[in-house]
């Protein structure tokens, strides 16, 4: 919002147009530079849209924490096939004209929230993704495959030493990693 | 040259080679176990070993340049970050497909029994005389009376872990104390011996994992990371187990990047008179000999190696007068079972990661029970709760999702059939003079398919399984089918099948090529039947037999 204030003020002084005032406007933070696949923000965008799916809280971290955002990108590139990077990055770019990090945590939380019951519509599939669902996933296995999600939000132990099958268990206790 | 004379040469390194290693040099010979590949030092190498999921850059997953480089690899679990160094590189050992045979090796000291799954079955006679009976393929010209004490034996120094079930199916061996069933596969497991009248039967899994200590092995700490190779040397492999064993007499040689091109033939003794090899780093010839010759090169390349051997006598090579070298080619078919739900047993979880599961073993066509085919199938399985990866339509985003994400979802059960494979002498291995590997090899060409008997098998497969499991009171239950093609057992078999016929078989009784009796190949080649259980301890088994014969003979210098 300052933001926009500013180019306001900018363009009265200029008294007219701003060049590039689109790209401005969509943020400091701009997509001027890309490397690779992604703009330099989209990592910052990335851990912020994790951290809604997966907020800290109480003692607990959350995706942000995991580095979610840098873990996202790594698997995008990496793993994904071309025609998924083209949804993915398509999903971002719309996640930027949405002005995601300008929204409210609680805006930023809505429009997730209306995403996720978009791409649970029948009609996206394996051969139609949803570049939410996409998002969703990265969060999740990002989060409790990272250390600070295997080993808080869950229980892992490296060497358990040996196996009971028959451990009592009382809602509340937490699932082991792997 | 005498740095190049042995007692005895053994070709390649993994589960029957590290035997032979084993039982040779400890009945006083001296050896030279030759491995196509690079070493891999106990412990030392397996660099991966103790690593967290978060270790990974990609977390354990697959990337899209390794997709390119391990295309057969991709085709199954095989192809992960995790291990991917113990598979053999696809570039430089291309194979021909006449039709798909997913060929999973691994090019290393220890091959794959760095990567097995460890499940360790005897056979009974239900299995050895079946082909006598139905008129298929040869008799095996062994019985199980006289495989029994060998089993013995290679239980007792591989240390399998089991139970006692007094199964004609499924001999019961020298085992160390079984593995645990959690609550849920306990109760599940009463309810199906109930309901079944002991006519099937679902046990704890059979497995090379040690549930007590041996000589410079710990047992196992169920950390379920096998396939990366034990720090603790708590399951079988060839360097957990059988080559420090070989190491210690003294009398072992170990040489890494040695690509075994001919076993040398001397037409007029008839006998091997050892084996060239082709140095994998320098490209340079080296030639080694010996007495006897153990051939443990894995199912198709000990085919390979033979039809490359003594074809100025044999054009089609060592051991193809009887017409049956590279003939017969079996696997297990699998991916076919079903999965559900199970009800209940929230107040309970279970502690460490078990490497092990359920097994059923073979019941189709036994003790009264007629199919439309000949032969059966075993299920592996197991219970589990789910865990973070599973979805939760009632939760989007938020707190919610991750707190709900972070304890243990629901019961499930799941099991998947092996189904054994008949040995058509049209399911076969060839050599594709058109292409060459790496190092200007002609390399092998696969042309197996499964058929009728093996095709209607699948169908039960994963019947019998919905069936099972809904009577013993799953829900939701649900079949699963994967691709009906042959290789991803990973259990190839039957190239150089053992007969009691020289002009039906490749191999006598005891192993030995009955063109060169001082040839023996005690790896997965000599199976003349496939069963449908795990066959790796039937390896073993064969192996210090022929191992034990092949002293004997010497003694009595007839070889």
């Amino acid at each position: 919002m300052q933001r926009r204030e500013a180019l306001q003020r900018v363009a009265v002084l200029l008294g007219g147009t701003v060049i590039g005032a689109e790209a401005f406007l969509s943020g400091c933070k701009t997509p001027v530079r890309k490397e690779g696949l992604f703009y330099d923000n989209d990592v910052a965008m990335m851990d912020e849209i994790g951290e809604i799916i997966l907020p800290g809280g109480n003692g607990v971290p959350g995706a942000k924490d995991a580095k979610i955002g840098e873990f996202m990108k790594v698997i995008v590139t990496d793993c994904y096939t071309p025609e998924d990077q083209d949804v993915f990055t398509q999903g971002l770019k719309a996640m930027r004209d949405a002005q995601f990090m300008d929204l409210t945590p609680q805006q930023r939380h809505d429009l997730l929230v209306k995403l996720d019951k978009e791409a649970r519509d029948p009609k996206y599939n394996d051969k139609n993704k949803h570049y939410f669902k996409m998002l969703k996933q990265l969060t999740i296995w990002g989060y409790f495959s990272s250390e600070p999600g295997a080993t808080k939000a869950l229980r892992y132990i490296e060497t358990p030493g040996h196996f009971d099958g028959n451990l009592p268990y009382k809602k509340g206790d937490k699932a082991w990693a792997t | 040259m005498a740095d190049n004379h042995f007692d005895a040469i053994v070709v390649g390194s993994g589960i029957s080679g590290g035997w032979a290693a084993k039982e040779l040099t400890e009945k006083g010979l001296t050896v030279l176990l030759l491995e196509r590949g690079r070493n891999i030092e106990h412990v030392k190498d397996y660099v991966n070993a103790t690593k967290a999921p978060w270790d990974y850059p990609h977390r354990g997953t697959k990337t899209q340049q390794m997709i390119k480089n391990y295309p057969v690899l991709n085709r199954d679990y095989p192809l992960n970050e995790t291990n991917l160094d113990y598979w053999t590189n696809e570039q430089e050992s291309p194979y021909t497909e006449v039709h798909r045979f997913d060929w999973f090796r691994g090019y290393h000291v220890g091959g794959r029994s760095l990567m097995w799954g460890r499940q360790s079955y005897r056979w009974s006679d239900l299995q050895f005389e079946a082909n006598a009976k139905e008129g298929i393929g040869v008799d095996w010209p062994v019985r199980y009376a006289e495989i029994a004490p060998w089993y013995d034996h290679v239980e007792k120094f591989a240390g399998i872990s089991g139970s006692k079930e007094g199964l004609a199916q499924l001999p019961d061996g020298q085992f160390m104390p079984a593995m645990d069933m959690n609550i849920v596969e306990k109760d599940l497991a009463g309810r199906f011996n109930e309901h079944y009248k002991n006519h099937r039967k679902m046990i704890i899994g059979r497995t090379a994992n040690i549930t007590e200590p041996l000589p410079g092995r710990t047992n196992c700490q169920y950390r379920d990371k096998c396939w990366l190779g034990c720090p603790f040397g708590a399951y079988f492999s060839t360097q957990s187990s059988t080559l420090p064993a070989a190491m210690a007499t003294g009398k072992l040689t170990l040489r890494p990047w040695a690509i075994v091109t001919r076993v040398l033939y001397d037409k007029d003794k008839k006998r091997a008179t050892g084996v060239e090899i082709l140095d994998a780093e320098t490209n340079k010839t080296y030639t080694y000999t010996s007495k006897i010759v153990f051939v443990n090169a894995s199912t198709i390349n000990t085919a390979w190696l033979l039809m490359n051997s003594a074809t100025d006598i044999w054009p089609d090579g060592l051991g193809s007068s009887s017409g049956e070298l590279g003939h017969n080619l079996m696997d297990h078919h699998l991916g076919v079972g079903a999965f559900g739900q199970v009800e209940g047993y929230e107040d309970k979880y279970y502690y460490g990661r078990r490497a092990n599961g359920i097994y059923i073993p073979h019941f189709a066509n036994l003790f009264g029970d007629k199919r439309d085919y000949i032969r059966g199938f075993g299920y592996q399985g197991g219970a589990s709760r789910e865990g973070w990866d599973r979805d939760i339509a009632e939760l989007s985003v938020g707190v919610e999702l991750r707190e709900a994400l972070s304890e243990p979802g629901q019961w499930t059960f799941g099991m998947g059939g092996f189904g054994e494979t008949l040995p058509y002498h049209d399911n076969k291995v060839t050599l594709d003079k058109t292409r060459k590997d790496k190092w200007g090899l002609n390399i092998p060409a696969i042309d197996a398919v499964l058929r009728d008997n093996e095709l209607k098998m699948r169908k039960d497969m994963q019947g019998d399984a919905i069936e099972m499991l809904t009577t013993i009171g799953l829900k939701n239950v649900r079949g699963f089918e994967g691709n009906a093609v042959l290789g991803r057992g990973i259990h190839e078999m039957g190239t150089c099948r053992m007969g009691k016929d020289p002009k039906s078989s490749v191999l006598n009784k005891w192993n030995q090529v009955w063109d060169a009796p001082n040839v023996f190949v005690t790896d997965g080649s000599f199976m003349t039947s496939a069963n449908c259980c795990n066959p790796s301890l039937t390896y073993m088994a064969f192996t210090a037999r022929a191992a034990n014969h092949a002293v004997d003979e010497l003694k009595k210098m007839n070889l």
